[in-house]
């Protein structure tokens, strides 16, 4: 579609540019990022190889034992064709020792609390060996609030969360991911047989066509009505995109003096860089 | 006269008003040693563009240290360079100075400080009033700052006041990566430069900066346009360059006779208009 169809070569340069530059200027060379087998986190493990050196990327790959065996191949595969730095760690034991205290737990908690365990595991190795946690949370996906705050929407920097999906499949093909990855169906695996699409109840490509009119060009309801959106669709990604917007934020704080954090009290994150 | 232009497509550190002292007066010696009679560099060189609440921490006055050296080093080059100006009164301004032969030539303090979307100038900054040609060793000249080339009046008055050299100090972030070539901000900018050269025959030297402030890029590609509006010079896309421009003196005259349209153009029949409009808007 007009408008999500992007210009690769820019938009690499941009966003390599962007990990080179923002990595460094804190003073470290070194990226860290959870390599799930999904297409995101490849991706943003091909434009950090590219930024900081392949040998300067520490991926680790977290499965917990319901995840697809598949996925550990992938995030292999993807490591091996960069020559990055990968590591496999099971979360099984932590999780496992964790819910046995509350063994009712459904599915999303299981699922938020293992997105959690891997975001302190990345953090730990951001310590250990000197490196920034890369974000591999995408535009559509922070839109729609598809993701666990505090587990994998945290991060040092993102470089991929201004680009829609259809956008990182696209970027994908040209900076060579390999083909299983792009092709295979998004999951978070947190369960069997899991799938985005079907928790969403749209596909990817319907949500962008729309996101990319609702929010960058700001197009008003009726008006997305009239080029075709169905109402209850239009409404039902609204509503996702509102509901979520806390996730996007950072806490608010209780305003008592002259200069609150973030309200009167506003410095860039790259003061003095 | 033909001379040569600099434009030191530099990456600012954001409020390291010491380090980024260091790159000018760098790049201020690198235009002197390869030649250069005028160097240009960005918006708000002297400090980086998202500054915040760090205004009033990396302004300086027109008597500050700072000024002092670079006003030395205008002995031997010309230099029009971007940073924030402190006022006896403490108001802070998006200034940018040209410094000739040991002295302050002029300083222009932004008028159209851009407060929506990504930019929030006006939050921080005071405004400027006035838009003024200056004369110096290259002709009469009027300086623009980035959003203020957005406003046809601002580059149209300079050009009535006398001008026939336009530059302008840019910070501009880059945005608007779609199917096409470039950079939607970059080709918005491109389109700008060469019409308004074009429109007021007037040579542009437009110098923009490079490199990350808080993931937002600036996309660089520092142009110097012939007063057709033609780009004799451009510099790198997103990365940091030192473009030393070639600047032919007969090109004005030349385009001047060729297309004598700020000859022609009528600031009677402005001025009348103007205000007829001005005093209808009251009623």
């Amino acid at each position: 579609m007009a408008g999500l169809t992007v210009n690769t070569n820019l938009l690499r340069r941009i966003l390599v540019g962007f990990v080179r530059d923002e990595v460094c200027k804190v003073g470290v060379r070194k990226g860290v990022l959870g390599l799930s087998g999904g297409i995101d986190s490849a991706l943003v493990a091909y434009i950090a190889a590219e930024a900081l050196g392949p040998e300067n990327v520490y991926a680790y790959c977290m499965p917990y034992r319901t995840s697809n065996p598949e996925s550990e191949a992938h995030a292999r595969l993807v490591a091996e064709s960069l020559g990055i730095n990968f590591k496999v760690i099971e979360i099984t034991p932590m999780i496992d020792a964790y819910f046995n205290i509350t063994p009712d737990a459904d599915n999303m908690r299981r699922g938020n609390k293992m997105a959690r365990e891997r975001m302190t595991i990345l953090y730990d190795h951001s310590a250990s060996v000197g490196g920034l946690v890369l974000g591999t949370s995408n535009k559509t996906e922070l839109l729609l609030g598809y993701g666990t705050l505090h587990g994998d929407m945290a991060s040092a920097l993102n470089p991929i969360g201004d680009i829609y999906k259809s956008q990182v499949w696209e970027l994908s093909e040209a900076m060579g991911v390999p083909r299983e990855v792009i092709e295979k169906k998004p999951s978070a695996d947190l369960w069997a047989g899991q799938t985005d699409e079907q928790e969403l109840g749209f596909t990817y490509r319907e949500a962008d066509e729309l996101l990319y009119r609702m929010v960058d060009q700001r197009m008003s309801r009726e008006e997305l009505i009239a080029v075709g959106f169905d109402a209850q669709f239009i409404d039902n990604v609204a509503r996702k995109v509102q509901g979520s917007h806390f996730k996007r934020r950072l806490p608010i704080i209780a305003k008592v003096s002259n200069r609150t954090i973030d309200r009167d009290f506003r410095y860039a994150r790259d003061w003095g860089k | 006269m033909d001379f040569t232009v600099a434009l030191a497509q530099i990456k600012p550190k954001l409020g390291c008003l010491d380090d980024n002292m260091a790159l000018a007066e760098a790049a201020i010696e690198k235009g002197i040693a390869a030649g250069a009679d005028l160097v240009v560099f960005p918006e708000l060189a002297l400090t980086g563009y998202f500054l915040k609440d760090l205004v009033p921490e990396v302004a300086l006055s027109l008597d500050s240290p700072q000024i002092q050296r670079l006003k030395k080093l205008s002995e031997r080059i010309s230099i029009a360079i971007g940073f924030v100006e402190v006022s006896s009164d403490f108001r802070f301004f998006n200034s940018a100075v040209y410094l000739e032969a040991g002295e302050i030539r002029h300083v222009h303090r932004k008028v159209y400080l851009p407060t929506y979307g990504l930019f929030d100038e006006q939050r921080y900054m005071a405004r400027g009033e006035r838009f003024r040609a200056f004369d110096t060793r290259f002709g009469r000249v009027g300086m623009l700052i980035c959003e203020d080339m957005w406003h046809l009046s601002a580059p149209y008055i300079l050009a009535m006041d006398g001008a026939m050299t336009l530059i302008c100090l840019s910070s501009s972030p880059g945005r608007g990566v779609t199917e096409s070539e470039g950079l939607g901000s970059a080709a918005a900018w491109q389109k700008l430069t060469s019409t308004s050269a074009m429109f007021l025959n007037c040579r542009v030297f437009y110098c923009n900066r490079v490199g990350y402030e808080d993931g937002i890029n600036f996309w660089g590609g520092s142009e110097a346009i012939s007063p057709s509006g033609e780009v004799t010079d451009r510099g790198a896309l997103l990365e940091e360059d030192f473009v030393l421009a070639k600047v032919d003196g007969g090109a004005l005259r030349r385009e001047r006779i060729f297309s004598p349209m700020m000859r022609d153009e009528n600031l009677a029949i402005t001025v009348k208009e103007l205000k007829r409009i001005d005093k209808e808007k009251d009623c």
